[in-house]
């Protein structure tokens, strides 16, 4: 599968290790000089004014009371969005792949949407739509629940930010699926539920759980869409991102740092551990 | 496309019209539904009421900084997107895997602490911003600041939908190219950029409607003073505090609009990609 032509020719280029073409002082040094000034100088930034704190300053910051609420919302709603776009994700990226009917196009080039529309607008979008005088909220108060300004409404706002990523890294992995198994499966009389539970879920699942986790990832930074439907509610409905933000206005600089050290470390490991998942699935599906 | 005549998974006629009433029923009240209440609610003072919301000299002001910002970081992230696809997919070298994973920091990083990250080093008591506050630089809280974070939060995505492309194109035609005796630039121009053209137009595209529509990181760095460093973002969330949910909503409705045109633009890539790989799936299918 995708194999490289460079295998298939009698070849002395593409070896590794020989540099025939030109450009790599150029590449190597604009790439490290962007990624130093941009990335890594900032984020040392983080670690010396952290550094600068006493452990037990640090410690109490990172442990207050409100700031622990808010990680317990932010965990909970996250988790929670991203299982929700795991099923729909799922489903929308099987509807894509396997059946043709019109308007399919449309509906391919319409879940991308949460990735392009900038996150204040669809924070205020989602607030008018769930809001208690809302279309959706009306509907939603008729079974007594409150969507917006609780943590229902984080949820909301994470689930729509984060849609795209499992369809995404789903729908591949279904394209290329070889349908021998499957056929064979359903010509011997196994039930779709069989089919589904036994052989096509077992080839997805690296696929949807690297989804999920990209999805989660995304949802414990999210901060625009969140804000402006979740009412921010102290020990209710504030996310982390937001205690960053609240610490900032007060000026506080060591606590909003103290604070974004543990975010940043939780994101990072997550990012870390997404990557070498993904690494490990996908030298196990090119060594079939 | 080959047809098939065998039955698969969910293709019997209630499994499938289920799956696909669902998803079209999801489709509509998660993703349709939202750009149609946009545009509702900034047209429901009529067209006149969202005219002058839009040319409301603040709104106008928001515009003007917000495509400035976008003029001067697309354009570096270009720069260094190209130059970091071609160094990790044209040569091997200790260290490539781990800088592919670095570029992945702002995907990961909440906004917030990107803008945090900034204020920190930058801003009048960060070790960088106080020596240069001593020599009257400010960065922070004014539009350099707003370009610097920006650039942060946008800096993988061309690079991202570049790697992949070129590294399943492989390095055999630029390799003929130096062969046949072509100078560096002429390889770019003349051989990899044909290749690379629609995905590098996505990423260009996707890097704009993120910096355009960038949010948490320029809050925390802006300091939102209204008519200079209020982007059009921020200027959405500012008249939305102010009660002015009609006049939020006709600032939104331009930044949905270039949402819309993102998504446009990748149906057509992902088209021009689809053609220019068929005559490949074809040899494959028949090998």
């Amino acid at each position: 599968m995708n194999q490289s032509p460079s295998g298939l020719l009698p070849g002395r280029s593409s070896q590794p290790g020989k540099r025939v073409l030109p450009g790599f002082a150029l590449s190597l040094g604009v790439s490290l000089f962007f990624i130093s000034i941009v990335l890594i100088l900032p984020v040392t930034g983080l670690i010396v004014q952290t550094a600068g704190m006493g452990w037990a300053e640090y410690w109490a910051v990172i442990t207050d009371e409100r700031v622990v609420a808010s990680y317990k919302v932010t965990l909970w709603a996250a988790a929670l969005a991203s299982i929700i776009n795991g099923v729909v994700g799922l489903l929308l990226a099987w509807v894509l792949v396997r059946y043709e009917f019109p308007g399919k196009r449309l509906m391919d080039a319409l879940v991308d949407l949460p990735f392009a529309l900038p996150t204040a607008v669809a924070g205020i979008t989602l607030t008018a739509l769930f809001a208690p005088d809302g279309w959706y909220g009306q509907l939603f108060a008729l079974l007594g629940i409150k969507v917006a300004f609780t943590p229902l409404g984080i949820i909301v706002a994470m689930s729509f930010t984060s849609l795209p990523f499992v369809v995404r890294t789903v729908q591949p992995v279904l394209e290329d699926f070889a349908p021998e198994d499957e056929e064979a499966a359903v010509s011997l009389g196994a039930s779709d539920w069989t089919v589904f539970r036994r052989i096509l879920f077992p080839a997805m699942w690296p696929a949807l759980m690297t989804g999920v986790a990209l999805s989660f990832t995304r949802s414990l930074g999210e901060f625009g869409a969140v804000i402006f439907i979740a009412g921010n509610m102290p020990y209710v409905s504030e996310i982390i991102s937001l205690m960053i933000f609240v610490r900032l206005q007060e000026f506080d600089h060591a606590a909003a740092s103290a604070i974004a050290s543990v975010v940043l470390l939780a994101s990072l490991i997550l990012l870390l551990g997404i990557n070498l998942w993904q690494a490990r699935y996908l030298r196990r599906l090119q060594g079939r | 496309m080959v047809q098939r005549k065998t039955m698969r998974a969910g293709d019997q006629p209630w499994v499938k019209a289920t799956l696909i009433g669902a998803a079209v029923a999801l489709t509509v009240l998660m993703l349709v539904m939202p750009l149609v209440i946009i545009f509702t609610q900034a047209f429901s003072g009529g067209l006149q009421t969202y005219l002058g919301n839009l040319t409301d000299s603040f709104t106008l002001r928001a515009i003007g900084l917000t495509l400035f910002v976008a003029a001067l970081t697309v354009p570096i992230n270009l720069v260094f997107g190209v130059f970091l696809a071609w160094l990790v997919t044209r040569f091997e070298f200790p260290g490539r895997k781990a800088l592919i994973t670095l570029i992945d920091i702002p995907f990961a990083v909440s906004p917030v602490v990107a803008g945090l990250l900034y204020l920190l080093l930058y801003g009048s008591n960060g070790w960088l911003g106080s020596w240069l506050a001593d020599r009257d630089v400010q960065l922070m809280f004014s539009w350099p600041g707003i370009v610097m974070v920006t650039v942060f939060v946008t800096c993988p995505f061309v690079a991202r939908e570049l790697i992949p492309l070129m590294q399943q194109q492989g390095r055999e035609e630029e390799e003929a190219g130096v062969v046949l005796g072509a100078s560096g630039w002429q390889l770019f121009r003349r051989v990899t950029l044909p290749n690379i053209q629609w995905a590098l137009l996505y990423g260009v595209v996707l890097t704009n409607a993120r910096a355009v529509g960038e949010f948490g990181a320029v809050s925390v760095v802006s300091g939102n003073i209204r008519g200079e460093t209020n982007t059009l973002a921020l200027h959405v969330e500012l008249l939305y505090q102010d009660y002015n949910v009609v006049g939020a909503f006709a600032s939104a409705s331009l930044l949905a609009g270039i949402a819309l045109i993102t998504i446009v633009v990748k149906s057509f890539v992902e088209w021009r990609q689809a053609r220019q790989r068929a005559p490949l799936n074809d040899q494959t299918e028949n090998r």
